[in-house]
């Protein structure tokens, strides 16, 4: 198996009249993922790509039988499409679009915690289950199906890291961006409990970057609770201090975030950290060979 | 997008906040009006800049000056605001060379019984806003949540129900504000809280809040950043934007919907996405190489913007050479192809650059390069495009 998605999953394109997302849900068709359906408030009737549009994600899913959507609604609306598809009962819910406001986050998050779905992003590349399913932007086709499991907060960064373990002959099993935004639906944990329970996932790759905590508090997850080989990699440890203005953001962060402080977790539980971005694929070998 | 003090304390003023009178000074006769008008025996000239630390900062040339200073006469503060403005202030938070004050605020003075901390971020971890207080108020805040963690107190609150009134006297209970100081500090914490929300602030900070003699709570500074994503909902904030306060290429950048930081080294980039263009960063440092900038196009550019970013890359008179790394995803590689070529015939290129495609469309964008008559170093890989790019700026 993998996690999230797979060949059977059933998606809805919210935003599929848009330009960005009709031209990605064409992709997407293309790689094999089962989009079955689309939505736009007020284009319910039309046909996009073959695939009927609808006016709401409830009648998608009634007409369609949905489990997971894909977000390309602007900014402004995005919190609204979200909290639609969850309202619906998709328990995949994947956000593509950046430029979304905090505050809106803010909403959606608190609102979704306890119930049964899994938010990914927004702001972020998508998921995808090679040779399966894709559900996002990355190119399809750099993508090898395997046993690795790739988490990540970038975007570009993640291709990166999918195209050399592609190159050092390691597959993929389910590839997620988390989204870049402070307020994403999906942590590190949320993910590797998901990985160390899927049966097709032998290694776990987890690309970071500096800022926040997350890191640290994957790396105190992994120490506890992960039995399969994991390796990570952190961007920005070369990045000047920003300008910034007053002492809250260092403050609630407690001086935590940078590179230094979340290699060095990383590394205390036991996790193989690449030097360089173009050490990811090694470094997953690395951390393959030691658990062997 | 950030504001200056005297502006945020006029959003504070609008929404009943407690703020000392005060009056913004473009020249030192316009600072003596000021502390006339004010009517005290004592008031305060404040430098205003987009950074903090300006009471411990002081101006470049004239280094027993501070950033921050009481005055006693309409001369006094005619003569501060004459060592402030136009001369570079540098804080902790400025770096090294310092920020041109062009705006002085003056202020009433108070008599002041304690000084506080208070602060509201979002947090990523409980993904709620969160005020923050300590009764450590005033220059050293930062060391003290480094070194005296439980001496800094924090209340989430829901962002539609707003702090809430028992979250109030808890603070006041730890911070030992007592008395009918608490009716003030319910009024003003709250009301703070609320114009966060109503904002779409990113930061609201009031350091020092202060305890007056009259056990009033009042903003002795204040600093307000927004989401720049949630603009669109404030047209009336955006009048608020200081350009001066930003770097020219930064804001032409912003306008193209680029991203970009200028640094001190010799190696232009220009790569799609924030975290391959930071990796991109330590990628060339770990070769031996000084990046000038960090540039991300974003996924969504079009050619005209992408020639834009090569305008203000070659722009910078320290470039020696430049590096474009680009992983295709929603950005396509035959995009960035023609904007090279594009580039090219505009601008031209007076330094060599290194190209690594990747990703959507590659191949076609490559095809592009090669069947155009720009001179390119293309690169293999990522350690490939470093080495190459490393040796150009050195040759």
């Amino acid at each position: 198996m993998s996690i999230l998605i797979n060949k059977s999953t059933r998606v809805v394109c919210q935003g599929i009249t848009g330009s960005a997302g009709e031209f990605h849900s064409k992709n997407c068709l293309e790689y094999g993922t089962q989009l079955v359906a689309g939505v736009t408030p007020g284009k319910g009737g039309q046909e996009v790509l073959g695939v009927p549009v609808y006016d709401t994600v409830v009648e998608a899913v009634e007409k369609q039988g949905v489990d997971a959507s894909m977000i390309f609604v602007p900014p402004p609306f995005t919190a609204d499409a979200i909290l639609e598809a969850v309202d619906a009962g998709i328990r995949t819910v994947v956000a593509i679009t950046e430029g979304v406001p905090v505050r809106d986050m803010v909403r959606v998050y608190n609102t979704v915690q306890g119930r049964d779905v899994r938010l990914i992003g927004p702001n972020c590349p998508g998921v995808i289950t090679a040779d399966e399913c894709k559900i996002g932007i990355m190119p399809g086709y750099i993508h090898k199906k395997g046993s690795v499991g790739v988490m990540s907060r970038s975007g570009t960064l993640t291709y990166e890291a999918v195209w050399q373990l592609s190159e050092v002959g390691l597959g993929q099993s389910t590839c997620v961006g988390l989204g870049g935004d402070p307020i994403v639906g999906t942590s590190f944990i949320d993910l590797l409990k998901l990985y160390q329970e899927d049966d097709q996932t032998e290694a776990i790759m987890m690309i970071g970057e500096i800022g926040g905590t997350a890191e640290e508090e994957a790396a105190r997850f992994v120490k506890e609770h992960v039995t399969k080989p994991v390796a990570a990699f952190i961007a920005g440890r070369t990045a000047p201090k920003g300008k910034r203005m007053g002492h809250a953001g260092a403050i609630i962060s407690g001086g935590k975030g940078t590179a230094a402080e979340k290699i060095a977790a990383l590394e205390d539980a036991g996790i193989e950290v690449a030097q360089s971005p173009a050490d990811m694929g090694a470094a997953i070998q690395r951390a393959l060979a030691k658990s062997a | 997008m950030k504001i200056h003090e005297f502006q945020a304390k006029e959003l504070l003023r609008k929404a009943q906040v407690a703020v000392p009178e005060g009056m913004v000074a473009r020249t030192p006769a316009e600072a003596a009006a000021a502390f006339k008008e004010l009517g005290g025996s004592l008031a305060v000239v404040k430098a205003q800049i987009h950074a903090g630390g300006r009471g411990k900062g002081t101006i470049k040339s004239n280094p027993s000056q501070r950033g921050v200073q009481l005055v006693k006469s309409a001369d006094e503060a005619a003569a501060v605001a004459g060592n402030l403005l136009g001369h570079e202030l540098v804080t902790v938070q400025t770096g090294p060379e310092g920020r041109t004050v062009k705006q002085v605020f003056v202020e009433a003075g108070c008599e002041i019984a304690r000084e506080l901390y208070l602060g509201i971020v979002i947090d990523r971890a409980c993904g709620l806003p969160v005020l923050m207080a300590s009764s450590e108020g005033g220059m050293n805040i930062e060391d003290v949540a480094a070194n005296t963690p439980e001496l800094i107190f924090k209340e989430a609150f829901d962002p539609d129900a707003g702090l809430q009134a028992y979250q109030v006297r808890k603070l006041c209970y730890r911070l030992g504000i007592t008395g009918k100081s608490v009716r003030s500090a319910d009024a003003f914490m709250r009301t703070l809280c609320k114009l966060f929300v109503e904002l779409d602030c990113s930061l609201a900070e009031i350091n020092p809040l202060v305890v007056t003699a009259d056990g009033e709570i009042v903003a002795l500074d204040a600093k307000m950043s927004f989401d720049d994503n949630a603009m669109f909902r404030h047209p009336q904030l955006r009048e608020l934007r200081d350009l001066d306060e930003e770097d020219p290429a930064e804001v032409r950048a912003g306008e193209a919907g680029l991203s970009y930081v200028q640094l001190e080294g010799n190696i232009g980039c220009l790569v799609n996405g924030a975290g391959l263009a930071m990796s991109t960063m330590d990628l060339i440092k770990l070769h031996g190489g000084e990046p000038a900038n960090f540039l991300d196009v974003g996924g969504s550019a079009q050619v005209e913007q992408v020639t834009e970013a090569f305008r203000i890359l070659l722009g910078d008179k320290n470039v020696k050479a430049v590096l474009v790394n680009i992983f295709g995803g929603i950005m396509r590689c035959t995009t960035i192809a023609s904007a090279i070529v594009e580039a090219y015939k505009q601008v031209g290129f007076n330094v060599p650059l290194v190209v690594r495609l990747e990703g959507t469309e590659v191949e076609e964008g490559r095809k592009i390069l090669s069947e155009s008559d720009v001179d390119i170093i293309p690169a293999l890989d990522l350690t490939d495009a470093a080495n190459k790019v490393v040796a150009a700026a050195s040759a």
